[in-house]
């Protein structure tokens, strides 16, 4: 009796994760050691493989689209951060009752249920120099016109602010959860103390919101580094590759029209594998403290 | 109820099976050929070669453009038709060399194709084998509005000196020279393919897509050089990085450009944005070194049949029916093309007859296109080295520098 009480204790837990961490294995740890695999390799995907050891690498480290490909993953780490203070601010904006407020609410949200092809059309077409809506207001004071995504300082920012439409949104939404949970005693006895504005936002208010802001910065961080469909729609790199980005890098040397290197590709993967490996350790190492912590 | 369950999967067996290996008599045909005209070309072969042969019955799986680019890879490994669709030249070596295509050299000695395909034949032997049946080409040169030249008093331009003139008088009535649109960036090769042939010749240009001359060669500079004399001159459409080659079409459709170095396929679009053959015509590209043989880019269009298709011997059938003049005539009739048989009759489409008539005169060579005859890495970053070429002319040494180092590596 008392065995197989043990048995299920010990085995059910088991039983229960096994599907997830079989797939899990199978479909993520797999695939990492296999990238590290071939992009010890020249392969191109049809033919025989030939093992050229860290050429790969020695090649990457003397490739300038790999550099402008990082560069701009710099960029969009630091700009896409951005999307956190703005969704805060609408947040805050939003946190009132007024007739209608879910409406808005919905609609400042909408951005992110769009697909972010459509977001990358749609900009595209704002960004357009012959019609698009900017260089039309533009004209309106006598500027531009201005091909935001034909011109090579000026690409990646405007695909990061394309992007930081829907992230924004995402941030925005975190936030109004967040503020749903703020106690409202602790506000009153702040109010006591004389807090008011900024002092109220920044003493009362933002510390009470941490767990949103942490989620925000882990999506953001995210979202920031795996920026493929944006770059993919708008400018497909382009113009002459200076809107790369490491994801998309590797996409076009393994999978796209003129590629199918793919021990590149995987070399690429797994120095975007290894720089995502930093932040993942960062992160995981704070939710342990946090943790024990409590 | 027991016989009647063991009924159902015995029967669900059976279809499985037949599901998954083809019906003998059954022929499975992969093409990227959506667009209408092509699409119409294709049902209306098939119709007939099921026509002439009722034993087959043809299964044909349509594909859109680029996803067939990459799924090709996929279905010739995994699961092969019995034919697809492909390019001639440099495109198909990879597939070649992989043992994914089928030598069809017999197709060829069976049926005289040799002597009917002769011209294409080149361009479709690898190792001394020929690799499948071409079944269209289609001209590439300079299409312009023939009413903004006759407005302003510009003749058709032969050579080079003529050309910058007619630019410089279309600038000055405040039209732009060329339209084009280098976001995908081929079409930025097709500039580079005719200025190159124009100034080092075929051998030259041949030469340099087969990694034998070096990008930093001074005789590319001068190809360089005189693209730079057209970009310094406002040739070129402005902000044409943001554009498509379709989406470069609307300038020329609206009058504010006149010309377009462009493939035969862009006449269609031009028709029906509403411009009649009054307005529209075409020109050879015009010579700039007198010494050097005039040769043309005209891209093929190939059927093959993979290694591991299961019906051969109706897919060789399938391609002498192709090969022969009468459906060639018709598929290119409809495609709005040149037939590859000598035999077949063009129609008389001004623009077709114009193509003709300069192709079959040619005595320099025809190119395929750029990323045609170069490997496709080698086109990638020549290509964008040609786009920032075109909006950053002063970068010439890195650009060639760059293309020099990836030749150094994709040819070894």
């Amino acid at each position: 009796m008392s065995t197989s009480r043990f048995n299920q204790r010990s085995i059910a837990p088991v039983l229960f994760l096994a599907p997830a961490i079989l797939f899990f294995m199978f479909y993520v740890i797999f695939p990492i050691f296999q990238s590290m695999q071939i992009s010890l390799y020249d392969w191109d995907g049809l033919g025989e493989k030939t093992y050229v050891g860290m050429d790969n690498y020695v090649e990457l480290m003397d490739d300038e689209a790999f550099y402008t490909s990082l560069k701009n993953n710099v960029i969009w780490l630091i700009l896409y951060m951005l999307a956190i203070p703005a969704g805060l601010f609408i947040a805050l904006f939003l946190n009132q009752t007024v007739f209608g407020m879910r409406l808005y609410k919905s609609l400042f949200f909408f951005p992110f249920v769009i697909s972010q092809v459509v977001v990358g059309l749609v900009f595209t077409w704002f960004y357009d120099p012959s019609f698009g809506l900017l260089n039309v207001i533009l004209g309106w004071f006598g500027l531009g016109p201005v091909t935001i995504l034909g011109d090579e300082t000026w690409v990646t920012y405007g695909i990061i602010f394309a992007g930081l439409w829907p992230q924004t949104a995402y941030c925005m939404i975190l936030y109004i959860t967040g503020l749903n949970a703020v106690d409202p005693e602790q506000i009153e006895a702040g109010r006591l103390d004389n807090a008011k504005g900024w002092n109220m936002l920044w003493y009362i208010i933002l510390p009470q919101l941490k767990p949103a802001t942490f989620i925000a910065i882990v999506v953001t961080v995210i979202g920031a580094l795996r920026s493929f469909d944006l770059v993919s729609i708008m400018t497909a790199g382009g113009p002459w590759g200076s809107s790369r980005v490491l994801a998309f890098y590797m996409y076009e040397k393994a999978f796209s029209e003129y590629g199918f290197r793919m021990g590149y590709g995987a070399a690429i993967a797994v120095i975007l594998f290894l720089i995502m490996m930093i932040y993942i350790t960062f992160f995981l190492v704070k939710m342990y403290r946090d943790e024990k912590g409590r | 109820m027991v016989n009647k369950f063991k009924t159902t999967i015995a029967a669900l067996a059976a279809s499985t099976i037949l599901a998954t290996s083809a019906f003998a008599g059954e022929l499975v045909i992969n093409t990227d050929t959506s667009d209408p005209a092509p699409k119409a070309a294709f049902e209306q072969l098939i119709a007939d070669f099921e026509a002439a042969n009722p034993d087959v019955t043809v299964k044909w799986n349509l594909f859109d453009h680029e996803g067939y680019k990459t799924s090709i890879r996929n279905f010739l490994t995994a699961d092969a038709p019995d034919l697809a669709n492909w390019y001639a030249g440099n495109r198909m070596l990879p597939y070649v060399n992989a043992g994914l295509f089928e030598d069809v050299s017999d197709v060829w000695d069976e049926h005289g194709l040799r002597e009917s395909l002769g011209s294409a034949e080149g361009s479709m032997t690898i190792d001394g084998k020929i690799w499948g049946v071409p079944y269209t080409y289609y001209q590439w040169g300079v299409y312009y509005r023939k009413d903004i030249f006759e407005a302003q008093g510009i003749e058709v331009p032969t050579n080079w000196d003529e050309f910058k003139a007619a630019g410089a008088k279309l600038t000055e009535a405040g039209v732009t020279p060329i339209t084009i649109g280098t976001k995908y960036l081929w079409t930025a090769g097709g500039v580079f393919d005719y200025l190159n042939l124009r100034t080092n010749g075929y051998d030259f240009h041949m030469a340099l897509t087969k990694g034998e001359v070096e990008w930093t060669d001074p005789r590319v500079v001068d190809t360089m050089n005189n693209w730079k004399e057209l970009i310094d001159a406002g040739f070129f459409l402005e902000n044409h990085t943001s554009y498509s080659w379709q989406e470069a079409l609307a300038p020329m459709v609206a009058g504010d450009a006149a010309m377009y170095v462009m493939g035969n396929f862009a006449v269609a679009p031009l028709r029906e944005a509403g411009l009649t053959d009054d307005q529209l015509g075409f020109f050879q590209f015009p010579i700039i070194n007198p010494d050097v043989p005039l040769a043309e880019e005209a891209p093929t269009d190939t059927l093959h049949i993979p290694a591991n298709a299961t019906n051969k011997e109706d897919a060789r059938r399938f391609l002498a029916f192709l090969a022969t003049a009468e459906q060639q005539t018709k598929i290119n009739a409809t495609l709005g093309q040149l037939p590859i048989n000598n035999a077949s009759t063009v129609s008389d489409d001004k623009f077709l007859q114009a193509g003709l008539t300069m192709l079959s005169s040619t005595e320099g060579g025809i190119a395929q296109f750029f990323d045609r005859d170069a490997p496709a890495e080698m086109a990638k970053i020549g290509m964008e080295g040609f786009q920032e070429f075109m909006v950053k002319p002063d970068r010439l040494d890195a650009i060639l520098t760059r293309l020099e180092k990836t030749r150094m590596r994709v040819y070894k």
